[in-house]
């Protein structure tokens, strides 16, 4: 009797040990967590509906940060720029990230260093790229014009023109994308075993075939990661627009992010600055669920 | 020997048809990475060019080197001061970070404590909030602590974060319990089984680790923006930035200033080539 309630007195205090042990292991970071991300992000929310410009007290609005938004035309056109340049952005770097990891996923002399090489603008400062395409995009000395004019385009004035900064803002992010696509991609078509190629063509399957009915259903889970990923990425999107355009002309290039900051740091309106910040997490979790209920539909899992 | 193959044998138009095959994916890849290399030849060749070679459209090597164009660029701003500033701060929240990360995910890995499962998910489920919704509580924090314009303002609120502590309990859970007992009978404690046995066969998880954080805060941008607001914290993302805005037009200048401010990734990318495509092969981060 005596013997079993030891035993089991030493079990308890073993498993008090290990738990004691566990909350130090935790103890730093967890703290860290609270203070610095815990803390903001309950604060994030509640600051939506007060007032506050960091000098006089917060000041309780209830729904009026929110209630301003539908009639704010910078904030809608901050909405919809978020949307064109996201949608835009993906696309495009999903699709020559998966054309070109097709054609290069090769074991060819010289092919893992070149195509190496097309992860480059993805480990670059974005100042720094930012400076170059500026220089790029000038209308009398830019590459960007020069080139177009080889072909008798007339380029327009990019940066400052509302309808060409965006697709300026789209096309260097494009480029500073696609290569992190292709290497996800590419690591997508290595899993893919080579017999199902060879079944394939013993059905008298040609290439179109094999890429549609074999390459992307295997292919569509790096899909569905890449493309999540990409499009909670790009809804993020402010060094660009803060480096290249600073926002403008008038709004062309003003982001959901890029408006946060005005709100904020600019206009120092911190409430309604958080109450915009809101609304961005409210798109991209909306968009996550949807996309992880319509990928039963189209990603197919072995 | 085999008999060499006739011209119009089956095989010799195999192999001829995968010749040209393979000269057009040669030439497609080609083309990508001439259409990926010309910002950044641009970008270096301009640093080392005349105002007067720039505005004569001469995208050729430059007629003379012009060194003078980056200590140029370093007087009118201290970039080897924003470039300290960086190491710094991006080595304080990798260390950091890497740290921290391993010491929570030993516990959730390794250790059975009541409400670790909801710990666990609690914290995972902040993986899911963008960093720009706490951007604004942060900012008033930093502020309340009096850290605006510190390191400690700038390192410490990227230090915690829920993928580190993800990423590698993933890598710690294929470590063989075994191991752990055996030591553990030995005498050895929990801190010397995380120091002297979990982290040692995680290297390249580490690494990995490290390496993404490292490259991700040399780059990240908007929170130094706000937090810093002199010479003394600025990081060379954002010292590039503003320098941007006082150079203008004078191209020359603010090539060498970014060429100085790419350079050390480029070069850090050629260094750890192998590792980080590895990374990026593997698990798919970019560094958040």
């Amino acid at each position: 009797m005596i013997n079993r309630l030891q035993t089991r007195l030493a079990a308890a205090t073993m498993r008090n040990e290990e738990a004691f042990s566990a909350w130090l292991f935790l103890a730093p970071g967890l703290l860290g967590w609270a203070i610095f991300i815990g803390l903001p992000t309950v604060a994030a929310f509640v600051l939506a509906f007060y007032e506050y410009n960091l000098l006089s007290p917060p000041r309780f609005v209830g729904l009026r940060n929110f209630a301003r938004l539908p009639g704010d035309e910078v904030f809608l056109a901050a909405f919809i720029n978020t949307i064109y340049f996201t949608f835009a952005t993906v696309f495009f770097s999903v699709v020559i990230g998966l054309a070109l990891a097709i054609l290069v996923d090769r074991a060819l002399r010289g092919f893992i260093f070149l195509r190496s090489l097309l992860l480059l603008p993805y480990v670059m400062v974005m100042a720094g790229v930012a400076a170059v395409f500026r220089f790029i995009y000038m209308p009398d000395v830019g590459l960007m014009n020069a080139t177009l004019a080889l072909v008798g385009i007339d380029g327009p004035n990019w940066l400052t023109s509302e309808t060409w900064a965006m697709p300026a803002l789209i096309i260097l992010s494009v480029w500073k994308a696609f290569g992190y696509n292709m290497f996800l991609f590419i690591a997508g078509l290595q899993t893919i075993p080579g017999h199902l190629y060879e079944a394939a063509e013993i059905d008298g399957a040609n290439a179109w075939h094999k890429f549609r009915f074999v390459t992307l259903p295997m292919l569509s889970p790096i899909m569905f990661f890449v493309v999540v990923i990409s499009i909670i990425g790009s809804f993020q999107v402010f060094d660009q627009a803060y480096l290249m355009t600073g926002g403008g002309p008038g709004t062309s290039t003003t982001t959901l992010v890029m408006y946060v900051y005005q709100m904020g740091f600019q206009s120092f309106r911190m409430g309604y600055a958080s109450a915009v910040a809101f609304v961005l997490f409210v798109l991209i979790l909306l968009f996550s669920l949807v996309q992880f209920v319509l990928q039963r539909r189209w990603v197919h899992y072995e | 020997m085999e008999p060499p193959a006739r011209i119009d044998s089956p095989m010799a138009m195999q192999r001829s048809r995968e010749i040209t095959i393979n000269g057009l994916l040669y030439a497609a890849l080609v083309i990508a990475v001439f259409i990926t290399m010309v910002p950044i030849a641009l970008m270096i060749l301009t640093a080392f060019k005349t105002p007067a070679e720039i505005a004569g459209l001469d995208y050729t090597l430059p007629d003379e080197w012009q060194w003078a164009n980056f200590t140029d660029a370093l007087r009118i701003a201290p970039f080897a001061r924003y470039l300290l500033n960086t190491v710094v701060v991006a080595g304080g929240v990798t260390v950091l970070h890497v740290f921290f990360s391993a010491m929570m995910a030993y516990a959730f890995a390794r250790l059975r404590f009541p409400g670790r499962d909801f710990v666990f998910f609690l914290f995972l489920a902040t993986f899911m909030i963008p960093p720009q919704v706490t951007l604004i509580p942060q900012f008033i924090l930093i502020k309340e602590l009096g850290w605006i314009d510190t390191y400690a303002g700038i390192v410490l609120p990227q230090v915690f974060t829920a993928f580190g502590t993800f990423l590698l309990r993933q890598s710690f859970l294929t470590i063989p319990r075994e191991l752990d007992d055996a030591a553990h009978i030995d005498g050895c404690s929990r801190w010397g089984i995380f120091w002297r046995i979990i982290l040692p066969l995680s290297g390249p998880a580490l690494a990995t680790l490290a390496m993404f954080t490292l490259l991700f805060h040399w780059n990240n941008f908007l929170w130094p923006l706000i937090v810093s607001n002199s010479d003394a914290t600025t990081v060379i993302a954002v010292g590039l930035g503003r320098f941007t805005g006082q150079a203008g037009t004078a191209w020359h200048l603010l090539m060498a200033a970014a060429t100085m401010a790419t350079l050390p990734t480029i070069v850090f990318f050629f260094i750890a080539q192998k590792w980080f495509v590895r990374g990026v092969l593997q698990s798919g981060l970019g560094g958040r």
